[in-house]
């Protein structure tokens, strides 16, 4: 029993930065941008939290730096696909390898370091509850964030005014610039919070997950993410059951090797692109549905020419 | 003289490189409908842009009920009590109709009651539509019904109409004027921008003709004709076309029980369709818009092939299996709808442009290689015999207007002296100078013995150019009458689409 919660907590653990990640860039493409740099926003809200909370002895100043990082990140993907009007893939693409590499170069003095232990969060009363109290209750306020950020995301964007907007610039941008809404304005906001999300998700990696720096310690998750968003067809809460779902491949496994069942962690590895592409098949199948679910100018750069 | 709604005062807007907007001066009064005239360019959607706060005007000033306005944005303009509806609207494809609705209003206006206000309004309007709908699956004149409420619930005094009648059917419109007649009778002014000139001298009080960015002149449309309406318009004679003298000439293209599901999102299957086009013979098919024209199109050229290949029979040979670039070699010659993307590369040079669609039927490539000088005499060619208005043959095909284009395309199909040749919405969008030109180039290769296919929405197009016309109506086409056996009215009935008595029915997309 105790050894099925141990698994089960690695399994919320590996799929919490997933899940900051995957939100931020449902909110990003919602808006009809593509923003593939998610992995490099991520490693470097990975390393800002890991050298600041080094430095300060503070995991939530650290958390607050990873959060600015992302943000920054995203402002120079905004300030180069919005408002220069660069191609987005190309963009994202190079603010990844970009990412990638500013953190290995500010990480150098920090390989082989542990960060200070994060802090332990009880919910007072629900924590003591058996099996489901160590579960859900007594976890870090990170884990509780990315479940409130996804119940936030889900009703922000289907029952809010900013939300319908939002839907409406990523479905027809054209359309909501002749009617007078401020595309380019909503498209900042949307990338912004992106960032701020992968910011987060790379914070719950070097701080939590594995509270120690390894270079490219991403190692592939904000490919995942951007994945788990076209599986999850641009829904926060799919996207949450994607990423435990893609979260609990990665810890199957270690534990298929600890009990000696011999499956390739190659293998492993690939299933969660393989079941996206799988998804994008099945999706695509039936065009009418797949133009349903993407927003219909995702990628698409506007200017107002009018 | 009542005091004017909206008055414009010597507004200039420039561009660069061009005045789109010279000191134009105009009065719209209450309650009146005044028609905004003027050929593409002529600088409409700048002046329509500036009083719905879309641009703001360089020099000159507007007053509205009397008091200054200078709008910074459109909510400022709707909030002032201006409404616009776009010839293309401004409408999200996968929202439902409240949600469309909504973000076209202030917040304080979206309480949860909107959905019954919509209800109520478009009753008592006539303008049905179910606000849970989803605007993907609903017609055209559906959709315009979606934003002409948009603006009625703002209770404006000045709705301006842009283009309004292009798309839709004769009842269709009918019933728009109907509705416009009452907002008119009811105090709010129309300012409708237009260049089919019937319906101006049928709606409207008075009319203000743009040419060049500057005002022409101000009539009663009432007083004029539409053809001394249009040669203000375009500030020369227009020459009448010939009509075709229809020949019987042996069948050409044969259509034959051709059905073809549709592989587009809101798209409509094809039902059985079945045709014949002789030579020498214009075939019409009319229709509203999203009837299966587009899947017609695409089964007709190649981009999609037919389910069996005697579908399609060019001279009784079996074609339905053949692509675009085979039935090209064996003459057949396309003009699709969309000019720019589909008919034309934006970016490409009109010699490119000509190359690839005309490589395989006139020598312009020899053994994988490109004879450039060739490609380029026959752009030139293409562009002095129909007059297209271009720096050259070097010109990038988005930098022609869109009337000017379509002569280029139309021209290059025509050039290449095509034994059938199939045309979409041949004058959509292009002026009436262009448009006759293009008519009677039809009409000449017609002439000529050329089997052609013309798929338009525009009733006064076919009835000027068809020699048989037939009705596309739910993916379904009805049997080829001759045009002189036929009224606009008995095919308005037969297009039918967008009526409240027969609403176009179509399969729930997301079921």
């Amino acid at each position: 029993m105790d050894l099925a919660i141990d698994i089960l907590i690695g399994v919320m653990a590996a799929a919490t930065p997933l899940v900051f990640a995957a939100i931020g860039e449902i909110v990003v493409e919602k808006a009809g941008v593509l923003n593939l740099g998610v992995e490099g926003m991520m490693i470097v809200g990975a390393i800002a939290a890991f050298a600041a909370s080094i430095a300060t002895g503070s995991p939530t100043i650290g958390v607050l730096a990873a959060l600015m990082a992302g943000v920054l990140m995203a402002l120079l993907f905004g300030i180069l696909t919005l408002t220069l009007l660069s191609n987005q893939v190309a963009t994202g693409l190079a603010l990844t390898m970009f990412g990638l590499g500013l953190s290995s170069l500010v990480g150098q003095s920090y390989t082989g370091m542990a960060a200070a232990p994060f802090p332990r969060l009880d919910i007072a009363g629900l924590s003591t509850l058996p099996v489901i109290g160590r579960l859900l209750f007594a976890r870090d306020a990170l884990f509780y964030l990315s479940l409130a950020l996804v119940a936030a995301t889900a009703y922000g964007l289907t029952r809010t005014r900013a939300g319908l907007v939002l839907r409406a610039i990523g479905e027809n941008h054209d359309a909501a610039h002749a009617i007078g809404y401020r595309v380019v304005a909503y498209r900042y906001l949307a990338v912004l919070f992106g960032g701020a999300c992968a910011g987060l998700g790379g914070a719950y990696l070097s701080l939590v997950q594995t509270p120690f720096w390894v270079e490219k310690m991403t190692a592939g998750r904000g490919w995942i993410a951007l994945a788990l968003v076209v599986f999850a067809a641009w829904r926060p809460e799919r996207a949450l059951a994607g990423a435990y779902l893609f979260g609990g491949i990665s810890v199957l496994q270690l534990h298929t090797q600890a009990v000696g069942f011999r499956v390739d962690a190659q293998i492993l590895a690939m299933i969660p692109y393989l079941v996206t592409i799988l998804v994008l098949v099945l999706m695509s199948a039936d065009r009418t549905r797949l133009k349903f679910s993407a927003p219909a100018c995702l990628g698409k750069p506007f200017f107002a020419a009018a | 003289m009542k005091a004017p709604l909206l008055r414009l005062d010597g507004l200039t807007k420039r561009f660069p490189g061009v005045v789109a907007n010279e000191d134009v001066s105009l009065d719209v009064v209450r309650g009146q409908i005044h028609a905004l005239l003027g050929e593409n360019g002529a600088g409409k959607s700048t002046l329509v842009k500036m009083i719905y706060g879309i641009m703001r005007p360089d020099a000159g000033e507007m007053r509205f009920e009397g008091k200054p306005y200078a709008p910074a944005n459109p909510a400022e303009a709707r909030a002032r009590g201006i409404g616009i509806v776009f010839q293309h609207f401004s409408l999200f494809d996968a929202m439902t109709v409240t949600d469309n609705i909504a973000l076209g209003l202030p917040v304080t206006q979206c309480g949860p009651d909107l959905s019954y206000r919509i209800g109520k309004l478009s009753t008592s309007y006539g303008l049905t539509i179910d606000p849970a709908r989803i605007v993907g699956t609903l017609s055209v004149g559906e959709r315009q019904r979606v934003e002409i409420i948009r603006c009625l619930l703002q209770v404006p005094r000045l709705l301006i109409m842009d283009e309004p009648t292009s798309v839709l059917t004769p009842l269709e419109v009918d019933m728009l004027f109907a509705t416009l007649r009452r907002l008119s009778f009811e105090g709010c002014a129309v300012l409708y921008i237009s260049h089919k000139l019937e319906e101006i001298s049928a709606l409207c009080g008075s009319a203000t003709i743009l040419r060049g960015g500057r005002v022409i002149a101000t009539c009663d449309p009432r007083r004029e004709t539409a053809r001394s309406l249009a040669e203000m318009m375009i500030g020369t004679t227009l020459a009448p076309t010939s009509p075709l003298v229809a020949q019987e000439g042996p069948v050409c293209l044969a259509v034959n029980q051709l059905s073809l599901p549709s592989d587009m999102p809101f798209g409509v299957d094809l039902d059985d369709v079945a045709f014949d086009v002789r030579r020498g013979e214009i075939l019409g098919l009319a229709g509203v818009a999203g009837n299966g024209q587009s899947e017609l199109m695409d089964a007709l050229t190649g981009e999609r092939m037919a389910a069996v290949a005697e579908a399609i029979t060019l001279d009784d040979t079996a074609i339905g299996h053949l692509g675009p670039v085979e039935r090209r070699k064996l003459g057949m010659a396309f003009v699709p709808e969309e000019r720019l993307g589909h008919a034309a590369v934006p970016d490409l040079s009109l010699t490119d442009n000509t190359l690839l669609a005309a490589a395989a039927g006139d020598g312009l490539i020899w053994r994988g290689w490109v004879r450039k000088r060739k490609a380029r005499h026959f752009a030139e060619r293409i562009v002095a015999t129909f007059d297209v208005r271009t720096t050259g043959p070097q010109q990038s095909a988005r930098a022609l207007s869109g009337g000017n284009l379509q002569k280029f395309i139309v021209g290059r199909e025509i050039l290449l002296d095509p034994a059938v040749l199939i045309v979409a919405q041949p004058t959509w969008g292009v002026d009436a100078g262009a448009t006759a030109a293009i008519h009677q180039a039809l009409l000449d290769l017609a002439a000529k013995g050329c089997a052609i296919v013309v798929i338009s929405q525009d009733l006064d197009e076919l009835f000027a150019l068809a020699t048989r016309i037939a009705v596309i109506a739910q993916g379904r086409l009805s049997q080829p009458a001759p045009t002189a056996s036929l009224t606009i009215e008995a095919i308005g009935q037969a297009m039918g689409g967008g009526t409240t008595a027969a609403p176009v029915k179509r399969e729930p997309v997301d079921a």
